[in-house]
């Protein structure tokens, strides 16, 4: 009994380990986002409230948790607030397979890199039950185009992932970062590196973040799927977007740019110094390097039509990664990467 | 050839990275935008915002009612009544200005002949009641008499130009 408890404890610790960070990431996520775009336009960004306006995030999440739960006339009650938690508990559950360091990983399991690709895939699920649980003409087309467009995506994104698992050999997320190790010519942007963009670029188009964000495209659908939801319920959809971003930029760094690895990893001068070691340190710089493009991304591109995109998923990213998983093979069997 | 090399082009992003590296160098450019309330442009003498009656030196109203502001107001901002003092000189009785009604165009400081009515170059007021948007005579010659250097000192600066 006594050892069951302290199990259930160490599980409950395990999971706040994981979910207060990411929590908190996502808060200054979002400050980030602002005071980047802002400087992109010439602006400066929320500097009023705390110093430099660090604060901002957390006036915003008190301002959203007082706001009141509006849920409309006809809309299934039940379905509705249950959405936005069926949208947020995948992002946060794939977090588990994360590794950040080579001993720092919640579960370590040898499926890594499918809990994966089945977690962000979930996703959806919360995004178009909630379109359809709104009973709005916006709220269902948001829904809808962000189920179509994360159906496509998915296989791209899927695709890609099949050259790194070729020439990793392995479908442990550990394995795969250990796989990389040399120095930043044997991480796998290189010989991947088609692949790369496009798993990057699928993973902006999946997250429904622009240029692909037509899933919240306001000036068509006002805000899409979340047209309807106010206050904390709100609140939990933006927490599972920005969850996902960061999700797909860490596995980005994972998958292609050597996890925690460091780009220094073999220099004889810097061997036992912190730019020489791999560390969490270069994990985290990775991942907000591909936050801060997503960011980047939003405040350059315009926004794609809807066809555009569709036609850009099936028609351009899955030849392209069929074509390359083949040269993937290919590598392999030659001996120059991989194995 | 030219779908060839546009259909390469477009594969390698070269567009897009364009544009990327534009949004780029914005991002490290200096910001022009001032942190308002503590920050502030600097501000003509010619600017034109609240209004004032002034004195002259002695302590007597420079305004001798003589309504031209009135006739050149264009949105009829202005309403003056008058008498004669007993030393014979026209005063004002009354001297409204409303502030809703006003456009700060400036006509009346033009066509004030003893540079009574002036707009000074105070832009923050407020009004917090009904009716306060109308500013009478006690009010304009109280603002007169608060900023009377900073007045005096935006027309001499515009003198030299007039």
């Amino acid at each position: 009994m006594i050892d069951q408890l302290i199990t259930l404890l160490w599980t409950v610790v395990k999971i706040l380990a994981i979910v207060i960070p990411v929590t908190v990431s996502v808060a200054y996520f979002t400050y980030f986002e602002r005071k980047v775009i802002g400087h992109m336009q010439s602006r400066r960004g929320p500097n009023q409230i705390g110093p430099l306006g660090l604060l901002q995030p957390f006036a915003d999440v008190a301002k959203m948790l007082f706001k009141e739960i509006i849920i409309p006339t006809n809309a299934s009650r039940f379905l509705f607030l249950l959405a936005p938690i069926l949208a947020l508990a995948p992002a946060l559950a794939a977090w588990a397979v994360v590794p950040f360091d080579d001993w720092l990983v919640l579960a370590d399991i040898d499926a890594g890199l499918l809990f994966v690709l089945a977690m962000t895939s979930m996703g959806v699920y919360g995004i178009l039950i909630g379109g359809w649980a709104s009973n709005s003409k916006y709220a269902l087309l948001g829904g809808l185009r962000s189920a179509a467009q994360t159906v496509s995506y998915e296989i791209a994104m899927g695709f890609a992932l099949v050259g790194v698992i070729v020439l990793s050999g392995t479908l442990n997320m550990t394995g795969i970062v250990e796989q990389q190790s040399g120095s930043v010519l044997s991480w796998f942007w290189l010989p991947l590196f088609p692949l790369f963009v496009i798993y990057f670029i699928s993973g902006v188009a999946e997250t429904n973040r622009a240029p692909f964000d037509v899933a919240e495209g306001e000036s068509e659908i006002v805000a899409g799927f979340h047209t309807e939801y106010s206050g904390s319920a709100f609140a939990v959809f933006f927490l599972a977007e920005y969850a996902n971003m960061i999700l797909i930029s860490a596995l980005c760094a994972i998958l292609f740019m050597g996890g925690w690895l460091s780009p220094f990893q073999g220099i004889p001068v810097l061997g036992d110094t912190l730019l020489g070691e791999g560390g969490v340190h270069w994990f985290l710089l990775k991942t907000v390097f591909f936050c801060f493009c997503y960011l980047w991304f939003r405040a350059t591109f315009p926004r794609y039509r809807y066809d555009q995109i569709m036609r850009l998923g099936w028609k351009v990213f899955i030849p392209i990664t069929i074509v390359w998983i083949m040269v993937a093979g290919l590598f392999r069997v030659m001996g120059w990467y991989g194995g | 050839m030219q779908a060839v090399s546009r259909y390469l082009k477009s594969l390698m992003l070269l567009e897009l990275l364009q544009g990327l590296n534009l949004t780029f160098r914005y991002w490290r450019a200096p910001k022009e935008t001032l942190n308002y309330p503590e920050e502030k442009s600097p501000k003509s003498a010619r600017f034109r915002g609240l209004h004032a009656l002034r004195r002259y030196p002695n302590g007597e109203e420079r305004c001798i009612a003589c309504k031209l502001c009135e006739a050149v107001c264009p949105a009829l901002a202005i309403t003056i009544d008058s008498h004669q003092r007993d030393d014979g000189t026209r005063r004002t009785t009354r001297y409204d200005i409303d502030l809703f009604k006003c456009i700060y165009c400036g006509f009346c400081e033009e066509s004030c002949p003893v540079d009574s009515i002036v707009e000074t170059d105070i832009s923050e007021y407020h009004f917090e009641n009904r009716g306060e948007n109308i500013v009478d005579k006690q009010q304009l010659l109280a603002i007169g008499d608060r900023y009377e250097e900073r007045i005096a000192a935006a027309r001499q600066q515009d003198a030299a130009y007039r």
